[in-house]
């Protein structure tokens, strides 16, 4: 019980009675925590814009009762001000957010999870380039174990005419054993950037037929380990 | 799981427990309270919701509340139509209305985009935003949406939406509450209040 410090990035938030927020947060050493924001929508709260997504926090929390903690101090650590005066990079920071929070669980520290967030909100206020979301979502899918493969056929282990990616499988597959969505060789060239460590490089492609692919890609892969559609992506697409 | 109360009970909680800012706890706060009051109290409210839903519509053409088909705004010609304020809801025109400022006219979108919740630009009232911009030769559209996550980017689609079909767009500043103190202000709003400052003639 009491207080306790850490820093975190603000995934989403909730109404919550007449004046205040339930907001998740993912943090660097306590995982995902929900906490309860009070008066955070008065326009005089002293929490002002802070607990809106996705600032970056230093943070400290109130131990409630049951698992939603209380926000008792939060202080801007980044409000990546870039991201959330240009829609395109702030819907795709709020797609990275809801994977996050799909992906992150209370009480259980992920900071390989929170360094990636964190990495990829950072890239992306630093500049929109078409391939930070969808190397955010196959770096995360590494991490929880489902590596994609890039680089030989998932069936017979060729590595040459590689045409298409099959989400079951988790990875590419040769002309005769082709499954799953057609890939491009410029696609499949920026996936093995993106996985194969030169990651620098494919942040700063610019767009391109390609990049859509592996966008498309990226995101279906992630939905396909979440096993649920993510929301926000496309949202402005299909009006 | 079966519930500990009779049917009729645990169905009033429920639905108590629908409304926005009621939580089960209230619900059956709520519940027990009416159960307790005079059955002509209980009954007073229960008319009131009818004849609010009765008589009450969305404005035909800004979707504010209205009695009948327009609205008290849209019928009072005084107000000058060639400025729309466009706001979420209904009860944000209150807040405005309030101000005394303004003297235009009202859009209300009827909530905002959301991408986390799914809420995208179809499921709000803008095809109708358009359709008056087009027939109402409006001249400037304030964007007066929360500033919050779905608010702004409300407001960044819609400046993109209409660039080129309305001759002026604007959207409120944000600043510091007037009676708070600057230290407490956090730094978006501290920074855009900077870049929005005025020159003073005291
Ligand atoms: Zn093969
Ligand atoms: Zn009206």
């Amino acid at each position: 019980m009491g207080l306790y410090r850490d820093e975190g990035i603000v995934l989403r938030t909730h109404k919550l009675g007449e004046a205040d927020r339930i907001v998740s947060i993912l943090t660097r050493g306590h995982g995902k925590v929900r906490a309860v924001a009070k008066g955070v929508r008065k326009t005089k709260s002293r929490f002002g814009a802070r607990l809106e997504p996705p600032t970056h926090l230093q943070l400290q929390f109130y131990e409630g009762r049951g698992d939603l903690q209380i926000v008792d101090q939060a202080e801007t650590i980044d409000h990546f001000r870039a991201i959330r005066e240009d829609l395109d990079r702030l819907t795709r920071a709020v797609s990275m957010l809801e994977a996050a929070d799909q992906l992150g669980l209370e009480g259980e520290p992920n900071p390989s999870l929170y360094s990636m967030l964190l990495g990829a909100l950072r890239a992306l206020a630093d500049h929109c380039g078409p391939l930070v979301l969808p190397s955010f979502f196959l770096k995360v899918l590494a991490l929880e174990g489902f590596r994609a493969v890039v680089d030989q056929c998932v069936e017979c282990g060729q590595t040459e005419a590689l045409v298409a990616f099959d989400l079951d499988s988790g990875g590419t597959r040769c002309e005769a054993h082709r499954s799953g969505i057609a890939v491009s060789p410029e696609a499949r060239e920026l996936l093995v950037d993106i996985l194969g460590g030169r990651l620098g490089q494919a942040l700063n492609t610019p767009p391109s037929s390609a990049t859509i692919e592996v966008e498309h890609l990226a995101t279906r892969s992630m939905e396909h380990h979440l096993e649920r559609r993510l929301r926000s992506v496309a949202i402005l697409d299909r009006g | 799981m079966t519930s500990v109360y009779a049917k009729p009970v645990q169905e009033l909680i429920d639905e108590l427990g629908r409304l926005p800012g009621v939580g089960p706890k209230s619900a059956q706060r709520i519940a027990f309270h009416l159960l307790k009051v005079e059955k002509g109290d209980a009954l007073r409210l229960a008319t009131a919701i009818i004849e609010a839903k009765d008589r009450v519509t969305f404005c035909q053409r800004c979707f504010n509340i209205a009695e009948g088909g327009m609205c008290a705004l849209c019928a009072d010609d005084r107000r000058d139509p060639t400025i729309l304020c466009v706001v979420e809801e209904p009860r944000d025109i209150v807040a405005v209305e309030k101000t005394q400022e303004y003297q235009g006219r009202y859009h209300v979108l009827q909530g905002a985009i959301s991408p986390i919740d799914g809420v995208g630009p179809e499921q709000l009232r803008i095809r109708e935003l358009l359709a008056r911009i087009d027939g109402e030769s409006v001249q400037e559209v304030i964007l007066c949406t929360n500033p919050n996550l779905e608010g702004e980017a409300t407001a960044m689609y819609l400046s993109r939406l209409l660039r080129g079909l309305v001759p002026k767009v604007t959207r409120i500043a944000s600043g510091l509450p007037v009676g708070g103190d600057l230290e407490y202000a956090d730094e978006l709003t501290l920074g855009r209040a900077l870049e929005g400052r005025r020159e003073v003639d005291g």
